[in-house]
């Protein structure tokens, strides 16, 4: 894809007004040529650096840290243990609590005496240089009486070894969602029981293996303590929350502390998190009152920054004799790792809704049970539990296409919601306003040249080439736009999901913008100028958008969850509209009109039936100079406003891969993807492109590439970007994306938030495709990332069963089934 | 990603570079193209109290021709080697193993030399050094050189037969010309090391193979010469079947590693169709 000023210009059906215009993005110059403010670049006079030691072991007892000769090394100002800074750093909380009895160990930001994970802080080291800080981290000498490790989560669920001993058990809590307890259907078991005389039942396990965010920008904070008032620059995507956890948790007035997230390189969920660095970097900077910089090495980030991901996912999907579902139940175990992060236990709560996804069963239940394990902890990343969910049910609506003997996209039209149908309640009890399925799907078809790629994969299989070709399907809805607070309320989360914005009008008629919510790179700036110079009828150029700072933005909930635009982007909009209420009586009284004349249309206020107008600017300045303004009336146009959902979004999408596999060897190579999203109304369509483009090829990573692997004493593998396999630009193809548009009813604009779609549609469709090549090898699944040797082994393990009976008597959830171990690879094929 | 403190040296000709691996001994480490080196350093995984830098070497640098050999400068990066005619002419295999390293940045970073005297298994140059029977010229202390056969060349992981206080000055290689070659690299991602290698080149005559050459890249501690397959292959067809009962016993007595990418059994099976993949193309066929 090549963008040019061309294609901005010739875009075909371009529109007239700002929005749904292919800007190129406003911020990209200063932030491609590094001529703006990462927080590494940040230098105050007489700043110290910081170095972190941390712990080599996965689960281990402090005994003593012997911090002499470090602090007597060049440079060194001090070291610093938990101990020294117990009483001001503060905890890393956890923001949603998922059942009243769950268990949540304290996470001390620097370990006092205890360590739950490798590469935990257990001392800090400040130093005049970050080079003094390293080297005297070398030589701090912590002596550990180590501890075993619990590192699998099915070997957590037996409590035989624990992570946290204090705790007694490693289970976190369990959650349930139950359609018949909650009446949005029917009783699952009895569903399910049904089918399995006469219907037809399908038993999976799947498994979600860790992932590693890879934000661009490793997290680095800078902390300057001046007077009363601590100002904190980090590399994170929740400024506002930041400061919410730093006043709750240190004892500092809320009213003291100023978060600044300053241009921010990628976040994918990996910076939605208060973290150890920022709360030890604050700790030591009031310890010394000096202000003080933390910036973490990849090699930190691996191990420190949290995961991603990480379930087993036990499924039972009942139908009828024709393929009709009828009933769904979905049993998790998720691994928090070492702690319950600030969404932590949430995480997998968030697929509750969305296992059901565009089908309509008639009974359904969803339960999780979270559980503690000696490794990174783990978080919300890019889709944060639907992606799971939409791996899982999109994964056995193929089972199920097999079982029945049709194709996968007649089995999934037989059971979706169709279009007459919107608004359509679910059995998960949640309503889906809007939506298109037949319309993508058809379009997607065609795309893709589905039945000439049915062809060939037939003359492949007859001809027996040693390269199969095999199709994908997806067709994913998700829930985004976090969220309705009452919603929120009800599931104990500890904050609300509403967004703030105000709208200045300047003197000069140029217009600032301040959004609560934080870009780590989206282009929001742009965005929020498109709509604002539409709404209020001012030039692209006049407008600036503020953010990511709370003296600036001081209110906000921040940027995750494909949450800013549906949300905050609202906000913007709705704090345009008050200006333009706040305005009218002043026009009118500058037109010497009744206000029920004026009309606001293109940026100028004019009279009915006259020529007669003041623009929009003409009445900010007639509001600065206050010189004439009607009786009573307060000299300023600006408005802020709070929007807070009735509902989520639910974008949705028709997402086709066609992968070819090597049978000899069990490489694969994508041939085609074709994806047709529907996300609602598009602001800028070449934003769009660029999150699209990027969340699949984040969500094809985890079927094909990504995974984190640990080794039996809990040291991190994949630690390093030479064997966590990140792909570049090289290992993808070019994809055709194209829409479908379904306004979304609650929102003005009728958008739905793409941040997260492309992620959590493709992952399925790329792990469908390679399935679907050897499925006539013997091969029904396949454990992610599907490497060569995985498919490669799945094709000798199918090959080796020799009837179809023998397939199916292999149990499936049984302790020593096949794809119980991803790491033995051994025949993770044959366990139907 | 701070090294520990280290002295830098750089000096500007082989003797100097010489006298300062004498000087400073177990202390020092050469520093080439620095694309193992500097990870290895920043992670603090080695610190060496110097770094005696070669990149201010004219004489190690560049391809030049003697006769019926190819010389390359240690020092030769990887770019300017796969810009060199000479090689594309009279040592196709190299060029087409060296187009396989990494991605642009790195190849326009790292070395030849410094890739043979690092002596990763899993590094791409090996194979092809082996299998066109290049020789290593090793300069010593007192201007004294002496000149080791690939076979001689690498010792074991990481270990080559450039002693204490010597330099791997020139590669020198047989010219092959008219040979055809093909390096069957598999990877999981494009920028990743070898997880198997195949490096073949092959003199056809008439439809048959007359003469072939193979090397294997991480199937062992050292990168292998597959001298058996060689040999079987002489005076066949350039079939798929021919070559497939040729090549069938390439792994016999390999010792690969296990690790994320596959266990050592899955990398034999690879090597054997790698191996075919790596002849057929190199013959033509």
């Amino acid at each position: 894809m090549t963008i040019t000023e061309d294609r901005e210009a010739q875009a075909p059906d371009a529109p007239a007004g700002e929005v749904g215009k292919a800007r190129r993005r406003k911020e990209d110059q200063r932030l491609i040529t590094g001529r703006t403010r990462w927080t590494d670049n940040i230098q105050l006079p007489g700043m110290l650096h910081l170095a972190m030691v941390r712990s080599p072991f996965a689960h281990a007892t402090i005994s003593s840290i012997d911090a002499a000769e470090a602090k007597g090394a060049p440079g060194v100002i001090g070291v610093f243990t938990g101990e020294d800074l117990k009483d001001i750093q503060g905890v890393n909380i956890t923001a949603w609590p998922v059942s009243p009895d769950q268990k949540t160990p304290d996470h001390l930001p620097v370990a006092v005496s205890h360590v739950a994970h490798a590469g935990e802080i257990v001392a800090v080291v400040v130093a005049r240089s970050a080079a003094e800080a390293r080297d005297a981290a070398e030589l701090v000498d912590v002596d550990y009486d180590e501890l075993p490790a619990v590192l699998d989560l099915k070997e957590a669920a037996k409590d035989e070894v624990l992570a946290h001993p204090d705790l007694g058990t490693n289970k976190s809590a369990t959650w349930q969602l139950d359609s018949a307890g909650q009446g949005s259907g029917g009783d699952v078991d009895e569903a399910i029981a049904k089918a399995r005389d006469g219907g037809i039942v399908i038993e999976r396990e799947y498994r979600q293996q860790r992932l590693i965010p890879a934000f661009m920008e490793p997290r680095s904070t800078v902390v300057d303590p001046t007077g009363e008032q601590v100002t904190m620059w980090s590399a994170t995507q929740i400024p506002h929350v930041l400061r919410f956890c730093i006043a709750a948790t240190t004892g500092l007035p809320e009213s003291k502390i100023r978060v600044i997230a300053p241009d921010v390189g990628g976040g994918f969920g990996g910076k939605l998190q208060t973290t150890p660095e920022e709360f030890a970097t604050l700790a030591v900077a009031r310890k010394l009152g000096k202000p003080c910089k933390f910036t973490e090495t990849r090699s930190e980030t691996m191990v420190s920054g949290h995961h991603g991901r990480d379930q087993w996912q036990k499924l039972t999907l009942s139908a009828e004799k024709d393929g009709t579902v009828t009933g769904l139940k979905v049993e998790l175990m998720a691994d928090l790792g070492a702690y319950a992060a600030i969404v932590g236990g949430g995480v997998p709560v968030l697929g509750a809704w969305m296992f059901n996804s565009i089908y309509k069963f008639g009974a359904y239940q969803f339960n999780t049970t979270n559980y503690y394990t000696n490794k990174t902890w783990v978080d919300a990343y890019r889709g944060a539990g639907r992606p799971e969910a939409t791996y899982a049910i999109e994964r056995l609506m193929d089972e199920l296409a097999v079982e029945v003997g049709v194709d996968p996209l007649e089995i999934r039209e037989k059971n979706w919601i169709k279009h007459e149908e919107f608004p359509f309640t679910t059995v998960a009890g949640m309503t889906y306003d809007s939506g298109n399925y037949e319309a993508a799907t058809a379009k997607a078809r065609e795309l893709f040249g589905y039945d000439e790629l049915r062809a060939e994969q037939k003359r492949r299989r007859e001809s027996n080439d040693p390269v199969q070709l095999g199709l994908g399907v997806s067709t994913f809805t998700e829930m985004c736009g976090l969220a309705p607070s009452r919603i929120l309320g009800a599931l104990s989360y500890g904050a609300g999901g509403w967004e703030s914005a105000s709208i200045r009008m300047l003197a000069t008629g140029t217009v600032e913008v301040v959004t609560g919510t934080s870009p780590h790179g989206q282009g929001h700036e742009t965005a929020w100028s498109q709509i604002v110079a539409d709404r209020l009828g001012v030039p692209f150029e006049n407008v600036e958008v503020l953010h990511g700072d709370t003296q600036i933005a001081p209110k906000g909930m921040d940027s995750y969850g494909s949450r800013s635009l549906v949300v905050g982007g609202e906000a913007v909009l709705r704090a345009a509209d008050k200006v333009i209420e706040k305005a009218k009586p002043i026009a009118a009284h500058l037109l010497e009109a009744s206000v029920d004349d004026v009309e606001f249309k293109a940026g100028t206020f004019g009279v009915k039936g006259t020529d007669k107008g003041v623009t929009i600017s003409e009445v900010a300045l007639a509001t600065w100079t206050g010189h004439n303004l009607p009786d009573g009336t307060e000299p300023s146009i600006d408005a802020d406003a709070t929007f807070d959902p009735d509902n989520f979004s639910f974008p949705h999408g028709t997402h086709l891969c066609a992968m070819e596999v090597d049978t000899e060897t069990g490489a694969t190579k994508m041939r085609k993807y074709v994806c047709v999203d529907d996300i609602g109304t598009i602001i800028n369509p070449l934003i769009v492109e660029g999150q699209v483009h990027g969340g699949l090829v984040q969500g094809i990573a985890q079927a094909l590439w990504e995974g984190a692997e640990y080794d039996d004493q809990g040291t991190l593998v994949t630690g390093s970007f030479v064997d966590y396999t990140l792909p570049t630009a090289a290992d993808t193809i070019s994809f055709v994306t194209d829409h479908t548009t379904s306004p979304s009813t609650y929102n003005t604009l009728g958008t739905k938030g793409v941040g997260e779609a492309g992620t959590i549609a493709s992952t399925p469709a790329v792990v469908n495709a390679i399935v679907d090549a050897v499925r006539h090898l013997g091969v029904n699944d396949i454990v992610m990332p599907c490497t060569p040797e995985r498919v490669w082994k799945a094709i000798q393990a199918g090959a080796a069963v020799t009837t179809e009976g023998e397939r199916d008597a292999a149990p499936h959830f049984d302790e020593g089934a096949p794809n119980q171990d991803p790491a033995s690879g051994a025949s993770e094929g044959s366990d139907q | 990603m701070i090294p520990a403190q280290f002295d830098y040296v750089a000096p500007t000709s082989v003797a100097d570079a010489v006298a300062a691996l004498a000087e400073h001994g177990d202390e020092a480490k050469v520093l080439a193209g620095g694309q193992s080196l500097l990870p290895i350093l920043r992670m603090r995984l080695n610190a060496p109290g110097v770094v005696i830098d070669l990149g201010r070497i004219p004489e190690l640098q560049g391809v030049t021709e003697d006769g019926d050999h190819l010389v390359i400068g240690a020092m030769t990066t990887y770019a300017a080697v796969l810009a060199s005619e000479a090689v594309s002419a009279h040592a196709a295999l190299l060029n087409k193993a060296i187009a396989t390293v990494a991605d642009p940045q790195i190849r326009h970073r790292g070395t030849v030399g410094g890739a043979l005297v690092h002596a990763d298994p899993a590094g791409d140059v090996g194979a092809p050094a082996l299998a066109l029977g290049a020789e290593l010229v090793i300069a010593g202390s007192g201007g004294s050189t002496r000149t080791v056969a690939a076979e001689d060349f690498f010792e074991d992981l990481f270990t080559t037969a450039v002693g204490e206080g010597e330099l791997l000055t020139q590669i020198r290689i047989p010219k092959h010309t008219g040979w055809g070659a093909h390096y069957e690299k598999f990877v999981r991602v494009s920028h990743q090391w070898s997880i198997v290698g195949v490096a073949a080149t092959v003199r056809s005559e008439g439809g048959s193979i007359a003469e072939a050459r193979v090397g294997l890249t991480n199937m062992g501690s050292t990168p292998l010469r597959a001298r058996a397959v060689e040999e079987a292959l002489v005076g066949k067809q350039a079939t798929d079947e021919a070559v497939r009962s040729a090549v069938a016993s390439v792994a016999e007595g390999t010792n690969p590693p296990s690790d994320l990418n596959g266990d050592a059994d899955y990398r034999k099976h690879l090597a054997t169709v790698l191996t075919r993949r790596a002849v057929l193309a190199a013959a033509g066929a």
